[in-house]
């Protein structure tokens, strides 16, 4: 048994390092793109977050953001999960698998935007229970590492499992599985849920403090996250020759549109509540949609943005309401690519930069992005992708059958396989 | 992401090249695995060569060091030790640096005088010094003072950069805003290690050797009282208050959150804050809230008072009060 799964980890570890040469191109690029943002991040432990254009006034920007679109994603999986297991669709039983694998490295991305953005990461280890002092259950950031930690091994544990079984030729025992998928659908939803209130929780940023938060992060995720998929779905298909059908593509265009047609309900509501009944609250919401007066100068560094994200989304919209539009796959990958756009935009810098403006103190600051931000979040978003090719060039020829247990000419002794980890 | 598969001259065998079994295909294999983890090490070697340039990385003594609550008094000594040499190292300057407890049966309250208050800043300038605040960065002083014209009470009408040759200005008051010292603060809620705390004389701390720098707590204030330090603080050594508490003034760490602490390093000695010394027109008061005869809850029973966003019912322990 052991063996055989030691076996089975170096043929995978000699696999990851064969393919075509696009595909060490690609895993090449990455590599350099997430090693420069690594080498930002480590000139930021060096000197600090001054590197950074946050402030005191703005304290978090474009690194919470992107950790905030990111869990949308990570929680989007369950809009596969669902149809996939709870009622037997084959078409999206056959990819259900993609999707975890985009939690997991979603889930991963998550993390290391937190931890790019800590003052000390150093002392993570505080948040460890017992050894350190985590502040559970107050703390909703407490609250947040334990549902992403829950769920990043849930999806491992379901990802890696069936993977192996399949590799071993045997049927997957459902009582090894099942239950966590069951529990892997409400921790889905728990997860965003719990990074909304993360911001709704605080009483001093009015923007943030309404109830409205979690869903429509639950909205905008649902439209991001099988968007992201329809696309992936196209490359595995056309690049690596594992099939899947229309129809699993068009059963996640009908999530994607009516996820997106809420989204820009909840959208609506939000922005006639600030402004219908425009109180003093409303003034981080009138910041990001027109701008704010301060002391005879203008700020309206968000307007640009915040317009195009709502254009992207109203025209990905439009485009999915019309069947015969939306069905030819052209217009859907555009749909696709501006609703994530719009959705990055308006869930990322859209809702974090205008929680902090205007401060509570009434002053106006602006907050842009420094160039090793950008890098470093470049650099993460890099390795994620990186993290997820590599899990897809790894499960597809096992769901293929093309790299499996049986194959094996002779059998490799445990010190031949020793050889190949080492 | 393609591998192979869509090659068709490969495909068929091509899933078999990993083959342990296959001699001359394993070989080669590993030759390029091989070759991949040297060039993972020197990607490596490159990724973090800044590192080498660290200079206030922590040591293994401040890395492990507990939880303020969970400290005896003998690791505190050691701890305070520490911190003393630190100090003398980087910025060549003895200093005392002392964990001061506070005293029983005293809680806090500040209450401020808006009809007194000139604008002059001088508290705000008085703090910086006896909190060690680099004077080059003004914008990281614990009060700042928001001018207000005479007929509105909206912050967001104020300006806290005012610059005039005279205060006050004809038709504007001052309000100065400094940590509000909460009995229901939203900042110690939220944080997820437990780096901030209310202590029993009403002062919410913060352990600077204990907070990750997440700054969630700054995102929770709506007193804008917490400042981060975004980089190590630089300082002259004549600059540098010798006079130091654990929990209150000592030079701060880069990466982590301070604020406000009512100068507990001066206060639990039974002096005032520096704030408060340095006020030239009296409007800054002082006191016990629980001693029923004290300043604070005279001004309590006898004058108008109000409190900064009521609405947030984090019931702060700083009053703003009007003489008529
Ligand atoms: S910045 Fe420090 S004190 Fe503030 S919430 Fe984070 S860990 Fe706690």
């Amino acid at each position: 048994m052991l063996r055989d799964y030691i076996v089975f980890l170096a043929r995978a570890f000699v696999l990851s390092f064969s393919g075509s040469r696009l595909f060490y191109a690609w895993m090449a690029l990455l590599t350099v793109v997430a090693a420069i943002g690594g080498h930002v991040f480590c000139r930021q432990l060096v000197d600090g977050l001054e590197l950074t254009g946050m402030t005191d006034q703005i304290s978090w920007g474009v690194y919470i953001a992107n950790f905030t679109f990111l869990v949308g994603l990570a929680a989007a999986a369950v809009m596969l999960v669902i149809p996939a297991y709870i009622y037997r669709n084959q078409d999206m039983h056959d990819v259900v698998l993609f999707g975890e694998l985009l939690a997991i490295a979603a889930i991963i991305m998550c993390l290391l935007f937190v931890t790019v953005d800590l003052g000390r990461p150093d002392r993570f280890w505080h948040m460890t229970p017992y050894l350190g002092k985590f502040n559970f259950p107050s703390s909703m950031l407490a609250w947040d590492v334990v549902v992403l930690l829950g769920y990043l091994l849930v999806n491992v544990h379901i990802c890696g499992y069936l993977l192996y079984m399949k590799y071993l030729g045997r049927k997957a025992t459902p009582l090894f599985y099942m239950p966590f998928i069951i529990i892997s659908i409400a921790w889905a939803v728990s997860i965003h849920t719990v990074t909304a209130f993360l911001y709704v929780g605080l009483v001093g940023r009015p923007f943030w403090n309404t109830a409205i938060v979690a869903p429509r992060f639950l909205g905008s995720a649902f439209t991001a996250g099988p968007g992201i998929l329809i696309i992936a779905f196209q490359i595995i298909r056309y690049y690596m020759g594992y099939q899947i059908s229309d129809r699993a593509i068009h059963t996640l265009r009908n999530i994607v549109t009516a996820s997106l047609l809420i989204n820009l309900f909840l959208l609506s509501c939000e922005t006639y509540k600030e402004f219908y009944a425009a109180s003093s609250h409303s003034s981080s919401a009138r910041y990001l949609f027109f701008g704010l007066e301060h002391l005879g100068h203008y700020y309206g560094k968000l307007v640009p943005w915040i317009w195009t994200a709502v254009l992207m989304q109203l025209a990905a919209g439009i485009i999915l309401i019309i069947p015969p539009v939306a069905r030819k796959i052209v217009f859907l990958n555009i749909a696709c690519v501006l609703a994530n756009i719009g959705i990055w935009i308006e869930k990322g810098m859209g809702m974090v930069v205008p929680g902090f403006v205007p401060t509570p103190q009434g002053t106006v600051v602006e907050y842009a992005p420094t160039w090793s931000e950008t890098l470093i979040c470049l650099g993460i978003w890099a390795f994620g992708l990186l993290l997820f090719s590599w899990m897809l060039h790894l499960a597809v020829p096992i769901m293929m059958g093309k790299f499996s247990f049986r194959d094996r000419v002779g059998v490799a002794t445990e010190a031949e396989s020793k050889a190949y980890a080492a | 992401m393609p591998n192979d598969s869509d090659d068709p001259s490969r495909t068929g065998s091509s899933s078999c090249r990993a083959d342990p079994g296959q001699e001359g295909m394993g070989r080669r294999e590993l030759l390029k695995a091989g070759m991949g983890t040297m060039a993972a090490l020197a990607t490596l070697a490159g990724v973090t060569a800044p590192l080498l340039s660290l200079r206030d990385g922590p040591s293994l003594d401040e890395f492990l060091q507990r939880h303020y609550t969970q400290l005896t008094p003998e690791m505190m000594e050691k701890i305070l030790a520490r911190i003393e040499h630190e100090i003398a190292f980087r910025y060549g300057v003895k200093t005392s640096v002392r964990d001061y407890k506070p005293i029983p049966d005293v809680e806090f309250a500040y209450a401020l005088n808006l009809n007194r208050c000139n604008g002059s800043r001088r508290c705000v300038y008085a703090c910086m010094k006896e909190n060690n605040i680099p004077l080059d960065h003004p914008e990281q002083a614990y009060i700042r003072v928001v001018e207000l014209d005479n007929d509105s009470l909206d912050l967001e009408e104020g300006n806290v950069l005012y610059n005039h040759d005279q205060v006050p200005q004809e038709g504007k008051y001052y309000i100065p805003i400094q940590c509000q010292q909460c009995r229901k603060p939203p900042c110690t809620k939220v944080c997820p290690v437990q780096a901030t705390w209310t202590e029993p004389d009403g002062v919410t701390v913060i352990d600077y050797n204990w907070c990750i720098g997440c700054r969630y707590c700054m995102a929770a204030c709506p007193y804008e009282a917490r400042r981060f330090n975004w980089s190590r603080p630089k300082f002259e050594p004549e600059q540098i208050n010798p006079d130091m508490g654990y929990l209150s003034n000592r030079i701060r760490p880069r990466g982590v959150v301070e604020k406000c602490h009512f100068c507990l390093h001066r206060t639990r000695q039974g002096k005032n804050p520096a704030c408060a010394e340095a006020c030239p027109t009296g409007a800054r008061v002082f006191g016990n809230i629980r001693d029923p005869k004290g300043k604070i809850n005279f001004i309590l029973k006898n004058k108008r008072v109000y409190i900064l966003k009521a609405d947030a019912k984090t019931i702060p322990r700083f009053y703003y009060f009007f003489d008529r």
